[in-house]
Formats: structure tokens, C-alpha cells, sequence
């Protein structure tokens, strides 16, 4: 009796697990998304209250880098119109390692960066004095009808300077000093270093509602 | 020439034996990689592209808004509209939206609620602007523009 029962189980054929397999593998391959929580983090300025004027910080017109894009994205960079994009991570750069009066804190920072960096120091006087809080401060307007592609290539150019200074001090391209995520205390202390003393200060500003949507 | 004869008569069958094994090992990490979509998108989205992309570490810190033409333009219009979970807002709905967002948080994560903006490349800047404005007013200041890297 035993025996018949055994010789009865029928061995389950496998040659067709591959087609099977293949098909839930299509089926996952068709709706898979790949989440993409990749972006440019801004931090907006905090609320403004109707009964407290904004407060009155005088910064000195050297020491903002002005780039206004209007309704047909195109440019104006300190005043030069440009059709285009080009060049302008580098002339940021230039603002923000420039020292034109640099106190004592400044001239410590100086001292502490790379050759590589001390190379692209300028002491242009009509300039930003220096690039520690206070000091360079790039301003980014826009209007209502500028394209958000736009915005964002500008802001994307921008935050590119910034991220290159940062990586170039602690011997990091800007890719790898973005790739940190501070999540053990030896990249923590990579970020740390990268940005000290040298904020990343881009002020977006209200667009104008001039020139149409 | 005997010597290549010699060669031609080895068998070359590969063993497909393995062959399931394979697939499954895909099909696994197809099945692990899958986010269902939850909810359906209303609006173009077409990311833009930038080079200075971030990713940001507390995936349950993000909310979303999609930002751009509606799909069914026969009953929203071509102006470009703000979607949040499943329907089409308008800004003054925002902050409203952030506080439903922020309660399902924990307390301590309330202040680093990221809002992540989809927004399509079509929008102009005034739209964006009036969401931000309100992100403002409902103190949800982390914002992060979604966009896929550019290959340059």
C-alpha cells in the first residue's frame, strides 16, 4: 500500500518555472518606478510678519552678486546682460573668493585654504570684502514669466560654486562632497570642514510681477 | 586542418539549468526596488534637469506637490494647477495641506518636513512662487526641487 502511494506523487514539472518566473518579472519591470526623491534643497526665508517691518540690513552693493532673469530667460549678471548660461559658476566663484577687505577672521580663513583655491582669490576692492557671513551674498530675482527650467539652471549654477569650494577644501570633487551623508562622524566632519566659515548665501528674491505671466 | 575538425565536434550546449535561477534573483530585486504608485499623477510631469542633486536621507520627511498642466485639459484648463495626494488644489489650500502633512509626523520631525516640488519644466516662475510663498506662511521652509540629474 505504501509503496503504491509513493509511486503515485508525481514529480511537479519544473520546465516551466522559468516561463512563470518570467512573467512576474515582466509584470514587476512594467510598474516598477524607480523613486526618485533626488532634488535641489532650498531653505525659503521664514515668514514675514505684517506688524514687524522687515528688519533693515544694510549690505553693501559690492558685496551682492546680482542676477536677475526676466520674462523671456534671459540675463542680467552684475548689470552685463547675458544670453546665456555660461561661465557663470565660475564668475561666482570668483565673487565668493573674492577679498577685497577682509578682516582678521577672513585672513584666517585665506590662510586655511588650498593652494588650488588660493589661486582663484581676488583682491578686487569693487568687489565682495570677504566670503564669511556678512560678506558675499549672491541674489538670485526673477519674474513671474521667467521659466522654472531657468530658475533652476541659474540656482543649479549657483549652488554648483558653492558646492566646488566646498569639495576642493577637503580634497573633494563636488560630486563626492555632495555623495556625504554626514551619517558616520567622518563624513560629518568632511561636511563640517568643507563649508565652515564660508555660508552658502543665496538669497532668492520676491519676482516681480511686471512683464506678464 | 584536423585540428580544427577536432575542435568543431565539441559539444557546446550551455546548460540553461540555471536559467530560472537567474530570473529570480531579477524578478527579487525587481519585487524589493517596487514602490506601487499610489496615487495618480494630474499634472505634466516633466521633470527638469540639474547637476547638483542631493538625496535626502529621512524618506518619511517628504511630502509632495506636483506642479504643472493638468492632463485632462477638457475639465482643468491649461493653467498649470498644484496637485497634493490625490486632487488638484489651489494655494490657498496649502497650508492647510502641511498641517494634515505635519500631524503624521512625529512631534520631533514636525520642523524638518521637506516639501518635495515636482514641477513640470512648462511652469513659469509664478505659480512656483505663490507656493512657496505659502510653504512660508504654513512653516514648511525645506523645500527641494525634484529634478533628474543632467548628463554633461
Amino acid at each position: 500500500m505504501a509503496s503504491r502511494m509513493k509511486k503515485e506523487a508525481p514529480e511537479i514539472p519544473a520546465g516551466s518555472m522559468a516561463d512563470i518566473a518570467f512573467l512576474l518579472l515582466i509584470f514587476f519591470l512594467v510598474t516598477t518606478t524607480i523613486a526618485s526623491d533626488k532634488g535641489i534643497l532650498n531653505i525659503l526665508p521664514p515668514k514675514q510678519d505684517p506688524n514687524v517691518p522687515p528688519p533693515d540690513i544694510q549690505v553693501n552693493e559690492r558685496n551682492i552678486f546680482n542676477i536677475l532673469v526676466n520674462a523671456n530667460d534671459q540675463l542680467l549678471v552684475e548689470g552685463e546682460f547675458r544670453d546665456n548660461t555660461d561661465g557663470l559658476t565660475q564668475d561666482v566663484k570668483a565673487f565668493i573668493l573674492n577679498f577685497g577687505a577682509p578682516n582678521e577672521a577672513a585672513q584666517a580663513v585665506y590662510n586655511g585654504l588650498p593652494a588650488s583655491l588660493k589661486a582663484l582669490v581676488g583682491r578686487d576692492p569693487a568687489s565682495s570684502d570677504h566670503p564669511l557671513s556678512g560678506g558675499a551674498v549672491v541674489s538670485i530675482k526673477t519674474n513671474r514669466g521667467t521659466s522654472y527650467e531657468r530658475y533652476l539652471e541659474v540656482f543649479d549654477l549657483v549652488k554648483r560654486a558653492y558646492f566646488e569650494i566646498y569639495g576642493e577644501r577637503v580634497g573633494l570633487t563636488a560630486d563626492e562632497y555632495r555623495a556625504l551623508t554626514g551619517e558616520n562622524p567622518g563624513e560629518a566632519e568632511l561636511i563640517d570642514r568643507g563649508k565652515a566659515d564660508i555660508p552658502m548665501a543665496i538669497s532668492i528674491a520676491e519676482p516681480d510681477k511686471v512683464g506678464g505671466e | 586542418m584536423a585540428k580544427f575538425k577536432k575542435k568543431n565536434k565539441a559539444s557546446t550546449a550551455i546548460s540553461v539549468a540555471s536559467l530560472p535561477d537567474i530570473v529570480f534573483m531579477l524578478l527579487f530585486f525587481f519585487m524589493v526596488t517596487t514602490v506601487m504608485r499610489e496615487q495618480d499623477i494630474l499634472v505634466e510631469q516633466r521633470l527638469p534637469q540639474a547637476t547638483q542633486l542631493q538625496k535626502l536621507q529621512k524618506k518619511t520627511l517628504i511630502s509632495f506637490l506636483y506642479i504643472g498642466e493638468p492632463r485632462n485639459r477638457a475639465l482643468y484648463g491649461t493653467e498649470p494647477r498644484i496637485q497634493a495626494n490625490d486632487a488638484l488644489i489651489t494655494p490657498n489650500d496649502i497650508v492647510l495641506w502641511v498641517n494634515q502633512e505635519k500631524d503624521a509626523l512625529s512631534e520631533a520631525e514636525r520642523d524638518m518636513i521637506t516639501i518635495s516640488l515636482k514641477v513640470d519644466r512648462e511652469v513659469k516662475m509664478g505659480p512656483v512662487s505663490d507656493v512657496q510663498f505659502e510653504l512660508r506662511e504654513a512653516d514648511a521652509r525645506r523645500v527641494l526641487y525634484a529634478s533628474t540629474q543632467k548628463l554633461d
